[in-house]
């Protein structure tokens, strides 16, 4: 039976988050707060593992009290069980901090169920930066597989998992000893519509919440902002194009005005030879 | 951790099909001028298996120290194996600065590396610059997709370490004949101490142009309606001999795969033409292709923000102009090349 742990977060939706021009900030009141999109096809996919080879589910989070609801959705999805660390203590936290406080948090689920695999989704759409499984992975000294965009085969008995990692051109098969942490790609699974038992069961749904003081073996000074190495110095909004010039006439007359611009690029064609020109 | 005894600007140089790869060398370029405002040493990291020949190259393009960890143990890119050499020669040589391309590999790398070090890992930087007394790495980069440029600073760690971007910096112009200071490492770790294996490497065949490698690309967007409207894309871009491009709303329709998408989430691309049919110029892929050599946007929405970010627009019907564009383009080529013959 497996037990497998998978790591959300709740995050601004960055697609459709307003800046505030004057002060250079972001309107976090103008973006909904959502589950980071990576991370619900990370549960989704431990789920999907979960019924093929039988086990349970279980995601934990970091976050403040709001953040129970990117839980209830991973409840949603169908995961089993969730917890959640939620101090002032981790506020202010950068990747190496932020993977510090989760791995005291999933050797703290160990104790209630020994955990066989560690489920992150690739990055969040807050922070880009794709560190956090990683850097989990390596403090609980487990093999990390990023980019993970299928799970081939996972063996319990002989404790293995074969899986495709992503690459720049392809992929490559992986086979890895378990436990071990795997960062998915989205393309991994689709997540379908939540089954209405399982809306039923999130609606009701509370997590475990912990407290640094709940932790076990916590040095203080490895969280929050106290325990992270980066700091922002500065933040600018990207200097907005000015645009360019409008082709204007009919669209004869534009696709003219195109046509000469790419004449005089004509190099590129001719070398090139795209299969629409014949040389 | 005494930071005087912390110096020169290191690259990880990653290898390809027995090349280095062209972000490695786009960041020797750019640990040049960190290297130089210092007054350091600029070295490389080449590990993998039958590579220390290509030390030679890396000297061309700026190197002044190449450290060489050349094993079979090192033929394909495992993090662990990796991450030791690569740990192993940090605490021998204490470099003040580390640089790897955000790729597959360069992104996994760094992130085990910082964690068992410790130290700060600034990701997807596009700007980098380093203060000349402190030694203080700037590394800048897009944040909270793309709607923010932030600076992030790590003042009490060393090395401090970056990913950067691919096509962001430009590699240094090579200088056939120039040499440096070959360093052949030996790390420690057994094929046993490593709990992963590489089964196979499977590379996609059907990709015609490589999207981030093109000089001609052609994206299209959610403004083509459907998939099938989408086609006028791939028409465009194989009548120009181009690469198809796609953006973030096209790719999660399932219109085209993932390795079409342009932006903080995708690929960042650097043609020499790019065109934007039926994108509306979301900020997350502006990041992503804002450097090309020429943007040409076509879109009904003459309010789209993507003509702010393009050099020559057209408001119009992409099913219009576009199938006209490739009929002149035929003719007019053609006539072109009889011209010249």
């Amino acid at each position: 039976m497996l037990h497998i742990v998978a790591c959300i977060k709740q995050v601004p939706d960055t697609k459709i988050i307003k800046m505030n021009p004057k002060t250079n900030t972001m309107d976090r009141a103008s973006a909904p707060a959502i589950l980071n999109p990576y991370d619900a096809h990370a549960v989704e996919e431990a789920v999907r593992l979960k019924k093929k080879y039988g086990g349970t589910v279980s995601v934990l989070t970091m976050g403040p009290p709001p953040a129970v609801k990117a839980i209830k959705k991973c409840i949603e999805i169908g995961a089993d069980e969730g917890y959640m660390i939620s101090d002032r203590a981790f506020a202010g936290a950068d990747t190496l901090a932020t993977s510090y406080a989760l791995t005291k948090a999933i050797e703290k689920i160990s104790q209630i169920k020994p955990v066989d695999l560690i489920i992150c989704g690739k990055m969040t759409i807050d922070g880009d930066t794709g560190q956090v499984g990683p850097g989990i992975a390596r403090r609980l000294d487990m093999p990390p597989l990023t980019s993970v965009n299928k799970v081939k085969e996972i063996n319990v008995e002989e404790g293995y998992a074969i899986v495709h990692r992503k690459l720049e051109d392809g992929y490559e098969v992986i086979q890895s000893t378990m436990p071990c942490l795997m960062s998915v790609e989205k393309e991994i699974n689709d997540v379908p519509y939540s089954s209405m038992t399982n809306m039923l069961k999130a609606a009701r749904y509370q997590p475990v919440i912990w407290a640094v003081a709940d932790l076990e073996d916590v040095e203080r000074t490895q969280l929050g902002l106290k325990g992270s190495p980066t700091i922002v110095s500065k933040v600018w909004a990207p200097k907005k194009p000015s645009g360019g010039e409008m082709l204007e006439g009919d669209a004869a007359q534009q696709t003219e005005q195109l046509l000469n611009l790419l004449l005089e690029k004509k190099e590129l064609f001719v070398a090139k030879g795209g299969s629409g020109v014949e040389l | 951790m005494s930071f005087e005894d912390y110096s020169g600007i290191w690259v990880f140089i990653e290898v390809k099909d027995g090349e280095v790869v062209p972000v490695s060398l786009e960041l020797l370029g750019a640990g040049k001028e960190l290297a130089d405002k210092r007054g350091t040493e600029l070295a490389g990291v080449l590990i993998g298996e039958n590579v220390t020949h290509l030390a030679d190259t890396l000297f061309e393009y700026g190197a002044d120290t190449v450290y060489v960890y050349d094993d079979t143990i090192f033929k394909n890119y495992r993090t662990e194996s990796y991450m030791k050499a690569l740990l192993e020669c940090c605490q021998e040589y204490k470099p003040e600065v580390i640089l790897y391309g955000a790729t597959s590999t360069g992104k996994d790398l760094a992130s085990a590396v910082a964690t068992d070090l410790p130290t700060g890992l600034t990701a997807d930087s596009t700007i980098l610059d380093i203060e000349e007394d402190t030694g203080l790495l700037l590394a800048s980069r897009p944040a909270f997709g793309g709607n923010i440029m932030a600076t992030i600073l790590c003042k009490k760690y060393r090395p401090q370490m970056a990913t950067v971007r691919p096509k962001v910096m430009k590699a240094l112009t090579p200088e056939p004949g120039r040499t440096g200071r070959l360093i052949e490492e030996t790390a420690s770790i057994k094929e046993e101490d490593i709990r992963t294996k590489v089964l196979e490497i499977v590379q996609f065949t059907t990709q015609k142009v490589r999207i981030d490698e093109a000089d001609i690309v052609v994206a299209g967007g959610k403004g083509l309606g459907s998939e099938k409207g989408f086609q006028v894309v791939h028409d465009l871009a194989e009548t120009l001999g181009g690469a198809v491009g796609a953006s973030r709303d096209v790719v999660e329709a399932g219109w085209v795969e993932h390795h079409h998408q342009v932006g903080q989430t995708g690929l960042t691309v650097t043609p020499k033409i790019y065109f934007a049919i039926g994108i509306s110029g979301a900020i997350q892929h502006i990041v992503g292709m804002q450097n090309s050599g020429l943007i040409i946007a076509i879109n009904n929405d003459p309010e789209a923000p993507i003509f702010q970010s393009s050099h020559y627009g057209i408001v119009g019907d992409a099913f219009e102009i576009v199938p006209l564009l490739i009929q002149q383009f035929k003719q007019a080529f053609n006539q072109e090349v009889v011209d010249h013959v």
